[in-house]
């Protein structure tokens, strides 16, 4: 293997962890397609970085977290769902995207590429997916209890607001260097089917967190890895995977799982 | 006080000393976006005693327990004696779909005593603690809800509705646990609750809501045809100076 397969597994392996696992949140919390319009934020700051010459991962990022303050802001102020602000965010920031990005780089903005990645952007992606997963560990008690009932949370001193801050903002450093792999239109596969497929088979929270992001590790990694053998773009493989693996736990789930 | 209600003592409730009191609300008001939730509403509780929240839909019952929990902004005072230390029991949970046990859930609050908190409200840990809350029957969950509150045992226990969801036989059986649970853990209770059975059998006092105080006096007094006709019927306000 080559050291950019190797830098490129082990970008797939740790931003699969860690999409998975907050993804698992996500799920919960029924916005699967929140973190999937989520993603597309991102590609006004992609072409920014792309037109100025900065890491594009930066102008992702400072997207994808500007529009999280503004979703979380607008839903505590107009009552309004994530899915409807979201909805709306995502289809204005991919047309501006769209608009301003070069040609060329439209597409792997779309789709992705890690056959180019560097040992800096290997190291940043895993210390970003680390320190991730450890505070989404910290909150992800409290965020579940906010989502059974905000008053019983609330009153055992959680403050329901202040941690939806902090998780919307890791989801989108997670989704910003996810993006590297899977690109902006495949990307929120990470944070959603992973969560799915575990849930079909869990039936307590600590087997389906750990599930989550176990599956997202193996659906990342198993995508990238057939794209060096087969010389395809590795996005949709990483798609392909995981879905198999969904099915596969459709069917596994339907047949076993019954609640105990 | 205002008319309306002469006939009716709330003199029972003036305590001799402000260390009986768990509880002293006074002139408690809440607006929504304009909207009156809570107007100039007064009272208190004495330390061991159950107060009854009654009154009809959207009188600001559960939100009265919000503004207690200091979830929500008001103007007013509240006041709650040294050392209170709160139990919870909303009325609502949406635990749906989330693949939770029950022994996770507990251990959200306490990681210690969950088996004595479950024993407590007449559930078998060995049976129960694997089980999913997602799938539990309505008094099975009212129980759980009853043992996540009690489990770091506090001194005072909030309960919206203690038996919504459950079938008639399990609710007086909650209530006579609920009873129970206080003599055993010196517990002052407050619940919201819409059944005049219950408000007479369980409870020592009634605070009657709509919006204002429509009553606050001896839970005895609710099989009073007139009284009912107060609490149920168009507001009239008390005023009760704590």
């Amino acid at each position: 293997m080559t050291d950019v397969s190797i830098f490129s597994l082990l970008i797939a392996i740790t931003v699969g962890l860690a999409a998975g696992y907050l993804g698992s949140l996500m799920v919960l919390r029924k916005m699967a397609l929140v973190g999937d319009a989520l993603s597309h934020v991102a590609l006004p700051g992609l072409a920014l970085g792309i037109l100025f010459n900065f890491n594009p991962f930066f102008g992702a990022f400072a997207f994808l977290f500007g529009s999280a303050v503004v979703i979380w802001q607008l839903g505590r102020i107009t009552k309004l769902s994530f899915e409807t602000i979201v909805g709306a965010l995502f289809t204005l920031a991919l047309a501006v995207g769209i608009l301003i990005i070069p040609e060329p780089e439209l597409l792997e903005a779309l789709f992705g590429d890690i056959t180019t990645v560097s040992l800096p952007e290997t190291v940043i992606s895993a210390v970003v997916s680390v320190a991730a997963i450890f505070l989404t560990k910290v909150i992800y008690k409290k965020i579940v209890l906010g989502m059974i009932s905000e008053e019983l949370a609330t009153s055992t001193g959680v403050n329901v607001a202040g941690i939806n801050l902090l998780y919307l903002l890791l989801v989108s450093l997670v989704v910003a260097i996810g993006i590297k792999i899977t690109g902006t239109l495949l990307v929120g596969f990470l944070v959603v089917v992973p969560a799915a497929t575990a849930k079909v088979t869990s039936s307590n929270l600590s087997r389906y967190s750990l599930l989550s992001a176990a599956i997202g590790a193996v659906s990342s990694s198993s995508g990238v890895l057939l794209s060096s053998y087969l010389d395809l773009p590795p996005g949709p493989l990483v798609v392909l995977s995981g879905i198999i693996i969904f099915g596969g736990a459709i069917l596994i789930g339907g047949l076993t799982k019954s609640p105990i | 006080m205002k008319e309306g209600l002469n006939s009716f003592e709330i003199s029972s409730l003036i305590v001799e000393s402000p260390t009986d009191y768990m509880l002293k609300v006074s002139n408690l008001s809440v607006k929504i976006q304009n909207q009156t939730i809570l107007d100039n509403v007064s009272f208190e509780v004495k330390k061991g005693t159950t107060l009854a929240i009654i009154g009809p839909n959207g009188a600001g019952k559960t939100m009265l327990f919000r503004v207690l929990l200091n979830l929500v902004p008001h103007t007013g005072k509240i006041e709650w004696t040294d050392k209170v230390k709160i139990g919870y029991v909303p009325q609502h949970l949406s635990a749906g779909d989330i693949p939770i046990s029950i022994k996770e859930f507990l251990s959200f609050k306490s990681r210690s005593g969950i088996e004595d908190s479950l024993s407590a409200v007449g559930l078998d840990s060995e049976e129960i603690l694997n089980k999913s809350l997602g799938i539990l029957s309505g008094g099975q969950l009212r129980r759980v809800l009853i043992a996540w509150a009690i489990i770091d045992k506090p001194n005072v226990l909030l309960f919206d509705e203690p038996t919504t969801g459950v079938d008639l036989d399990s609710e007086e059986a909650i209530y006579r646990m609920l009873s129970h649970l206080k003599e055993e853990y010196k517990i002052t209770l407050l619940l919201i609750s819409h059944d005049v059975h219950i408000v007479r059998n369980y409870s020592d006092y009634m605070l009657a809501l709509n919006k204002c105080v429509t009553f606050f006096g001896d839970s005895k007094e609710i099989v009073n045809p007139a009284l009912q006709k107060v609490i149920y019927g168009e507001a009239v306000c008390i005023e009760h100076n704590t």
